[in-house]
């Protein structure tokens, strides 16, 4: 029982009535957090270093004279900390007084307001009404290169920008220049921000409308935004985000904080990328040939006669499936391809250039531009064609088998693709060319219309949910295969939800058996190594 | 005639050789017993030499007071890591030019302070941060510390005695926020001067991250003379608690403005009208500024005290670096606070938003009183302003920016107030 030398030192304290032990050297502004008190700042941020300039966190402990910066601040064993008291309330109200000494209150035409902090501090805490007589400074605005607009007046000074460029980007494109009031964010040289791929997080960092994004610029008011949570699609590093919609469009992706993926950061590659999710022209119905044309029919008469024409079928299965496919989806067509006998698949990738966030190594732009190769491989998919995403499948075109379509969209393919395949069944969301060759055609959604899991380079298999309304009648993969799965096989049961269809998922996925959905959270799970999978993303 | 006046009242211990120019070179300084205080401190022990400054009760001379030796013995005791002492000779506080006078006459004096202060905390860098402005005392200093190169009395083996102490002058850019030592250690650091959080404190973690002591010309000099003739010796001058000499620099409406160097504890009204000779003009004195434009104003009537840190603060005011400004009653205080808010408001470095905004605020509405435009609530806000500023920022300056306005507020209110009158615009005719 002697062995009380590894636990950590833990300290004890009360914030505002509360008691509550924490680790030692924890700062108060966290301490307070673990106490479900919000202190209000604006220079602190967990991920950055803690100048204790803002004066916002100021608050009272006993005993010390003067109010001490809660985020700099550590606690003390037996300290007594008052985040609400008259004297750290009235310290409080006099800062945000002083915020709108020089603040345009512009609020009306600013791409912040509903998500500023001044706003809603100075709604919560500051004074009802400004006693300042004097002409405000102007200073105008600026473009700092990239996709970041400056609009110096709204800015408090917080330095968080310049110190994510510093600390995380560790490329020094941001300075604070002059002193005084007369002090503003500036930028070294002519290009700005331009070129680097992580700046846009300093408009997700700025607590208030001082740095804007071009592409959001008036686009959108933060209070009409639908915000769900998801997984950047658009390369296998799988970074947490949300996607922020309006009017069953995506507005704008911001990231969603994950220690063990992507922290509070995601790259402007990733982050920009979105109009395809919004893009229209997409296959509404379920359509089959009939006569050398397409008819569209309801999705049981499509999938009963699709299970009948699989069940007399003996010939060999190609398969071309997407990066993009959710693990439900890929692995339930996988059990497809079992059921009938087996067969090969293929999937196409763009590559580019590996990018690292120098501050958080792990966090790269991934040379795959795609959120789910990891998964594609898990399921015995295999790579083809060229960095651009295109080619390799010449083989499956001329294939004269049963051809399976999961989500390409085959925008390359000659136009008699598939035209010898005995059975070509296509299930995607638009009807190019190639596409329309197909016996079955099957609308399916996006991983923005529908709930399932991605597996990133890491192997972390990490849960999205739906943030736009699925159009006419398509269906995630997962269903309309499982459907069609349980039409072809006796075993199989038909999946209602993607928590079934994720649960069946361990006979044809390696390591997918060890995983549990619920288990999944909102943060994912690393699939357990197995054997010779064990090389892994780092 | 001598340095520009000598009253027989003062006590010259520091500013002996003031007026001398051969004092500036190392064989005049010698002549005059130059560097054997440098000489017998490394031939101490070092923790002997913290000792002696310690029990001469020294407090530092760049305005907070903070006992010398004390601050030495906070040094971490010696370890892998390098030590630095850095001289604070940026000497920006307004009103104030002790040091820029004890570096133009007895550049020597200060090496010689140097090395006992490195010596002391374990130090083999000294740097001297001197103010940019001070082109003519840089290029004094400059010379004496290659002198002191060349006759071994700096880098290697100093004095043969196997201990190396390098010195390093590095001017400034003149901006007033790298008085303030953390400021001042960021600036050395080709960082933008802005005051540091503490803790750490610069004897844990200063210049360039390793242990520091930041000392002020006048009290490292002093320091070398302690340890010369022994803190008995230095105990002679001043009071039980503000012991040995000061300079004090007057400027204002005086008829011999200059520096003066008096024991603490010296009568301040006594100081005012006999060693600097009252006012050019007779008329009465309305307002004292006792220690630097950082420190609260007192009134003619308030100037029977010692010139002391307790007795200053006895009288709600600081002693400060000593730098006396005096004016006599055809004086605008609003005017004279509003050029010192002005001043506060264009140095502040800019990151704490108290400071910032408030000390341009508060700058704004003082100049619109000025000018006649003042309404009824300014005063109260000019107050509360103070009041947010105060003791809620990284470093003292916003501090410094509220004294004057609180204290003249106090003190001077009918100078507000008559410039608030009903027409105000005749008034200022």
């Amino acid at each position: 029982m002697a062995e009380t030398s590894n636990a950590p030192e833990t300290v004890t304290c009360t914030i505002d009535g509360m008691e509550i032990t924490v680790p030692k050297g924890t700062r108060i502004i966290d301490a307070a957090a673990m106490a479900g008190v919000d202190v209000p700042h604006y220079c602190y941020h967990p991920s950055l270093s803690a100048p204790a300039q803002c004066r916002m966190c100021l608050v009272e402990v006993e005993k010390v004279p003067k109010l001490v910066p809660s985020c700099s601040g550590t606690v003390a064993d037996g300290n007594v900390i008052h985040t609400q008291s008259e004297k750290a309330l009235q310290a409080r109200e006099g800062v945000l007084e002083f915020y709108m000494v020089n603040h345009p209150l512009d609020c009306p035409v600013c791409d912040q307001a509903g998500e500023c902090k001044l706003q809603d501090y100075i709604s919560a805490e500051g004074p009802a009404m400004g006693r300042g007589k004097e002409p405000k400074r102007v200073l105008g605005r600026d473009d700092f290169g990239g996709d970041v607009l400056f609009y110096a007046d709204r800015c408090v000074m917080c330095t968080r920008c310049v110190r994510f460029m510093r600390e995380v980007a560790q490329d020094e494109r941001l300075t604070v220049v002059q002193r005084g009031s007369r002090a503003v964010i500036d930028t070294f040289f002519e290009e700005g921000l331009e070129g680097n791929l992580w700046a846009d997080n300093i408009v997700d960092l700025c607590p208030v409308g001082a740095l804007v994004s071009k592409d959001f610029l008036h686009k959108a008011r933060a209070w009409d935004l639908d915000r769900t949570p998801s997984v950047c699609p658009n390369c296998s590093q799988g970074c947490n985000v949300r996607l922020e919609t309006r009017d069953n469009q995506v507005m704008r992706i911001k990231p969603r904080p994950n220690a063990e993926v992507n922290d509070h950061w995601m790259c402007d590659y990733g982050r920009l990328n979105y109009e395809w999710i919004n893009r229209g022209a997409r296959i509404e119905a379920p359509l089959v040939m009939d006569g050398g044309r397409h008819v569209s029919v309801s999705w049981s008469q499509a999938l009963t006669r699709l299970a009948d024409a699989l069940r007399d079928s003996t010939a060999g299965v190609r398969a071309v499936v997407s990066p993009f496919a959710a693990n439900e989806d890929l692995g339930t067509l996988r059990r497809v391809l079992e059921t009938v006998g087996g067969g090969t698949g293929v999937f196409r990738c763009e590559t580019g250039e590996e990018v690292p966030l120098p501050g958080f190594p792990t966090l790269k732009l991934r040379t795959d531009r795609a959120a789910n190769v990891a998964g594609a491989e898990a399921f015995a998919f295999t790579r083809a064609g060229g960095t651009d995403g295109t080619g390799g499948i010449d083989d499956v075109a001329g294939h004269d088998g049963v051809i399976f379509v999961l989500g390409d969209e085959l925008a390359d393919a000659p136009a008699d693709f598939g035209s010898r395949a005995t059975l070509f069944v296509y299930v995607g969301q638009f009807l190019s060319p190639a596409a329309r060759n197909a016996h079955f055609v099957l609308p399916s959604t996006t991983f923005a219309e529908m709930e399932g899991t991605f597996t990133n380079v890491q192997r972390r298999v990490q849960r999205f949910w739906p943030a736009l309304q699925v159009p006419g009648m398509a269906r995630p993969a997962w269903q309309v295969l499982g459907v069609l799965l349980a039409g072809i096989s006796e075993d199989a049961q038909v999946p209602g939800t993607a928590a079934e269809a994720f649960a069946a998922l361990g006979a044809v996925g390696a390591g997918f058996a060890g995983l549990g959905y619920d288990d999944l959270g909102a943060m994912g799970r690393v699939l357990p190594q197995l054997g010779a999978l064990a090389e892994a993303g780092d | 005639m001598a340095y520009p006046y000598i009253h027989p009242s003062e006590t010259r211990v520091l500013s002996k050789h003031f007026g001398e120019p051969e004092a500036r070179t190392l064989k005049g300084w010698e002549a005059r017993g130059g560097y054997e205080a440098a000489r017998k401190a490394l031939s101490m022990e070092r923790s002997a030499v913290v000792d002696e400054v310690k029990a001469s009760g020294l407090r530092g001379r760049g305005g907070a007071g903070f006992p010398t030796g004390v601050k030495w013995s906070f040094m971490p005791k010696k370890t892998d890591k390098p030590h630095f002492l850095v001289c604070n000779a940026d000497e920006s506080e307004p009103g104030t030019f002790k040091d820029r006078e004890l570096m133009r006459w007895t550049p020597h004096a200060l090496i010689e302070g140097l090395l006992v202060g490195a010596y002391a905390i374990h130090a083999e860098h000294a740097y001297v941060y001197i103010r940019g402005e001070f082109f003519e005392a840089a290029q004094i200093m400059a010379r004496a510390i290659e002198e002191a190169y060349e006759a071994g009395y700096a880098g290697k083996n100093v004095f043969g005695l196997g201990v190396d102490i390098d010195i390093t002058l590095h001017l400034g850019a003149g901006a007033y926020i790298c008085g303030e030592e953390t400021g001042l250690l960021n600036s050395l650091e080709g960082r933008r001067g802005e005051p540091r959080m503490k803790p750490p404190f610069p004897a844990i973690s200063g210049a360039f991250r390793f242990p520091t002591a930041v000392n002020n010309v006048e009290s490292l000099i002093a320091a070398a003379h302690v340890v010369l003739n022994g803190a008995a010796w230095y105990k002679q001058w001043g009071t039980e608690k503000s012991t040995g000499t000061k300079l004090f620099c007057v400027s204002g409406h005086v008829k011999r403005p200059g520096n003066y160097e008096v024991p603490l504890g010296f009568n301040f009204k006594e100081f005012i009208y006999d060693v600097c000779g009252g006012t050019p003009s007779g008329r009465p004195i309305k307002a004292v500024i006792p220690g630097g434009s950082s420190v609260p104003i007192l009134t003619g009537d308030e100037l029977d005290i010692g010139m002391d840190y307790e007795a200053m603060a006895a009288a709600g005011t600081m002693l400060g670096c000593g730098s006396v400004i005096v004016m006599d009653d055809t004086t605008n205080i609003v005017k004279q606070v509003r050029r010192m808010v002005d001043f506060y408001a264009h140095e502040s470095c800019g990151q704490c938003t108290p400071c910032r905004e408030g000390t341009t605020w508060a700058a704004k509405i003082l100049r619109r009183i000025e000018n006649g435009r003042g309404q009824p609530d300014d005063l109260e806000t000019l107050l509360q302003i103070s009041e947010n500023m105060s003791g809620k920022t990284i470093c003292v300056l916003s501090d410094a920016a509220a004294a004057p306005i609180t204290s003249s507020i106090e003190k001077f209110r009918g100078d507000y107030e008559a410039l608030m009158a009903p027409v105000p615009a005749l008034a200022a005719r």
